[in-house]
């Protein structure tokens, strides 16, 4: 390979793409040619570096220097005075909010300074439409490994003896549910990937799907090698088009290179994967809706057992994971199980991707080790709260998740914990609120939301979350009445027991953690007619008495 | 998914049909094809025309209740005809916590019609969307196909004027 003096990673995440990046990669293009510096500097497009809200941005290694929030004229700057003159262009620096100097290294930004990336290991860093980039970063040595010197058997032990848990929400055993698939009977076996990322503040998927989609596809091929499949799919949302562009030219490219088709590493082995476009419908994302609406119907859900792994696609045995749980697996066969362990807690192993957005200074995306503290997700990668202002609640886990209060900032993120206080770590989703927003109407946000998503096949879900949602906005209109919250509960908790799919069953949770964190706001909502973030505009502002 | 672009209220509708009969022939008989078949038909039309599903249902042999049934399930789908451009204003949780209900309302007000409906003129359809993940860059809105990141009711002016 021949080898640069210097590389010029431009950003092309799709939050860089709307803040306009492809204008500063083609003024660094032609001011690279103007100083006559082609043999000497590589330009490369790359998926997300992760601090979307600095875009657009671009990286210069070897040395890692990140310049930000760029203009054409500014590239043309860095062109002359870093690339041709060898000097820093200062003022283009990233600079720290504290103490307002400038940080030129990236490995230096609190942002960056505390990830651990692994899901992440080559999003920002190389060209996802070309695949000698990845392969150059190891790309296809774990399904090599996997085809010439592993067992089926022992590809399950490790992703077991990993303790890697689904990333798409649910948080169960990866490992295991290779196994289940593996031992399923079928004439055929299918491999899906859930790439409906629907959550609303969710984009880690799409991130690694535009960055580093190889990565998707070699572990969709370790699968089907494990459990027996030789077809997969991929079912991506509508709402991405650039993901679905690069994830379709990256199958191409590992068909020509034949990683995916006939005898793969000529052992016989036969993989391919196609891609399934949704149409807009949340509930999709739930494994089985998801499934029905690959095979052209509408995406209701149904009831579970027969699980996929035995039930599935078009009625074969079929293995279904989230694209951040897939990520995964190439690095846990080329490392190894007890590398991928040493990371993490104790029943959460790894790391989690979060997408970071809402009332924070530095939003994007980040991956941290699972165990991180929410205080340090906040505070140190988010550099705070934007303004000035007081950070009031985090939300996890979208729709489905809960609202996190001030009191439990200090909460290690990992499964377990973020359950036993109502909420769920969920797809990743991380959206940080400030005194501006009114609980009682984000609690009818995400009600809204999932009332409208409800596929209306089970009736739990169907009619309560419609009576859920009349209730708030009456309370929000300041016609709450005295016993609405326990109404409310009680409503939730009916919904959480009966509701056929995860869609149903989890929709209460953000309705139960408001209440059962901000329990005064609803009060004041209902018995003072009074919203102290002045949102609900029926609504007094201020308190006609103070409340103590 | 080929033709992303908006190539909605076309001027001769009669001269798509040959187009999204040559489409259904390389399905024929495949049920599991009807989504495909209906994005690509929503892709020529801007919408589905009844005509047009009737000739879906015929061609892959789906009931034509089915066809209906999948058609108003998914957002993606729509039974009317759409504006030469559709912006969609993001409500995802990020947009919202930094003011996308704004930017609808302004938007309404603007353009004189509801959520849901098409200018007269038929140049802009006006459309909620649930997040389409540039969360980071909140409040986002789209037109066709484009993002706009940060976008403010000053900024909404600037856009729309490049958009005829």
């Amino acid at each position: 390979m021949k080898s640069w003096r210097a590389q010029v990673l431009v950003c092309a995440g799709a939050g860089c793409v709307s803040s306009g990046c492809r204008k500063i990669r083609d003024a660094i293009v032609a001011g690279v040619e103007n100083h006559g510096l082609k043999q000497e500097v590589k330009v490369i497009e790359t998926g997300c570096i992760g601090s979307c809200n600095l875009g657009p941005l671009v990286l210069i290694n070897p040395e890692g220097v990140l310049y930000q929030k760029l203009t054409p004229e500014d590239a043309r700057d860095i062109v002359a005075e870093h690339l041709a003159g060898g000097k820093l262009v200062e003022r283009l620096l990233y600079k720290d909010p504290l103490t307002g100097r400038p940080v030129a290294r990236l490995e230096e930004i609190d942002f960056f300074k505390y990830q651990q990336k692994i899901v992440l290991r080559n999003c920002g860093l190389i060209d996802p439409m070309n695949i000698e980039e990845y392969v150059a970063r190891e790309g296809y040595q774990a399904l090599h490994k996997v085809l010439t010197s592993m067992t089926p058997e022992k590809v399950v032990d490790e992703i077991i003896d990993s303790g890697l848990r689904g990333r798409g929400g649910a948080g169960f055993s990866t490992g295991l549910k290779w196994k289940f698939a593996r031992q399923a009977q079928g004439a055929l076996k299918y491999v899906v990937c859930n790439a409906d990322e629907g959550d609303p503040g969710a984009f880690m998927d799409r991130s690694v799907l535009e960055g580093d989609p190889h990565s998707v596809i070699e572990a969709m091929a370790i699968a089907g090698y494990t459990i027996g499949s030789s077809q997969g799919y991929v079912y991506i949302r509508a709402e991405y088009p650039l993901a679905i562009e690069r994830l379709e030219w990256a199958i191409r490219q590992a068909r020509e290179r034949k990683y995916l088709g006939r005898n793969i590493f000529g052992t016989g082995f036969d993989f391919d994967v196609e891609i399934r476009i949704g149409a807009g419908a949340f509930v999709c994302g739930e494994e089985t809706a998801l499934l029905t609406s690959i095979e052209g119907r509408r995406g209701e859900p149904r009831p579970r057992p027969p699980f996929p792994a035995v039930k599935g696609l078009f009625g074969f045995p079929t293995l279904i994971n989230n694209v951040e749980t897939y990520a995964n697996i190439p690095a846990i066969i080329l490392k190894g199980a007890q590398w991928f362990a040493s990371f993490g807690t104790e029943k959460s192993k790894g790391t989690k991707v979060f997408a970071l957005a809402g009332s924070v200074i530095n939003t994007g995306l980040v991956e941290v080790p699972m165990g991180t503290t929410l205080r340090d997700l906040v505070f140190k990668i988010g550099g705070g709260i934007m303004d000035k202002k007081q950070f009031k609640a985090a939300q996890t886990g979208g729709p489905s998740g809960g609202c996190i209060p001030a009191e439990h900032l200090d909460i290690p993120i990992d499964y377990e914990s973020l359950t036993r206080i109502g909420a769920i770590v969920g797809s990743g989703g991380l959206i940080i609120t400030d005194e501006n927003t009114c609980i009682v109407d984000f609690a009818r946000f995400f009600m809204d939301f999932t009332q409208s998503e409800s596929c209306g096949k089970c009736p739990p879900c169907r009619i309560g979350t419609k009576r859920i949602l009349e209730i708030l906005i009456r309370i929000t209109q300041g016609r709450g009445r005295e016993d609405d919250i326990d109404r409310l509960v009680e409503l939730c908790n009916n919904i959480k027991d009966t509701a056929l799919c995860g869609l149903g069953q989890t929709a209460p949770n953000p309705v139960l953690t408001t209440i059962k964190y901000f329990r005064d706001e609803y009060l004041e909502h209902i018995n003072d007619k009074h919203c102290r973030a002045g949102v609900c505009r029926r609504l007094k502002k201020q308190a006609a008495v103070k409340i103590s | 998914m080929e033709n992303q672009g908006c190539s909605c209220a076309p001027i001769n509708e009669e001269d798509l049909y040959p187009k999204i009969e040559e489409i259904i022939n390389q399905h024929r008989g495949n049920q599991n094809a009807l989504i495909m078949v209906l994005h690509k038909a929503q892709n020529l039309f801007g919408y589905l025309p009844g005509r047009v599903q009737e000739m879906v249902s015929l061609g892959l042999g789906v009931p034509l209740s089915e066809v209906y049934g999948v058609a108003t399930f998914y957002a993606f789908f729509s039974m009317v005809p759409k504006g030469r451009h559709e912006i969609k204003v993001c409500l995802g949780t990020a947009c919202y916590v930094r003011g996308g209900q704004k930017i609808v309302e302004y938007l309404e007000k603007g353009l004189g019609v509801r959520v849901g409906d098409t200018t007269k003129d038929r140049r802009f359809s006006l459309n909620e969307v649930r997040c389409v993940g540039a969360c980071s860059l909140a409040p986002a809105v789209l037109v066709n196909d484009d993002v706009y990141a940060q976008v403010d009711p000053a900024k909404v002016d600037e856009i729309l004027v490049k958009y005829e």
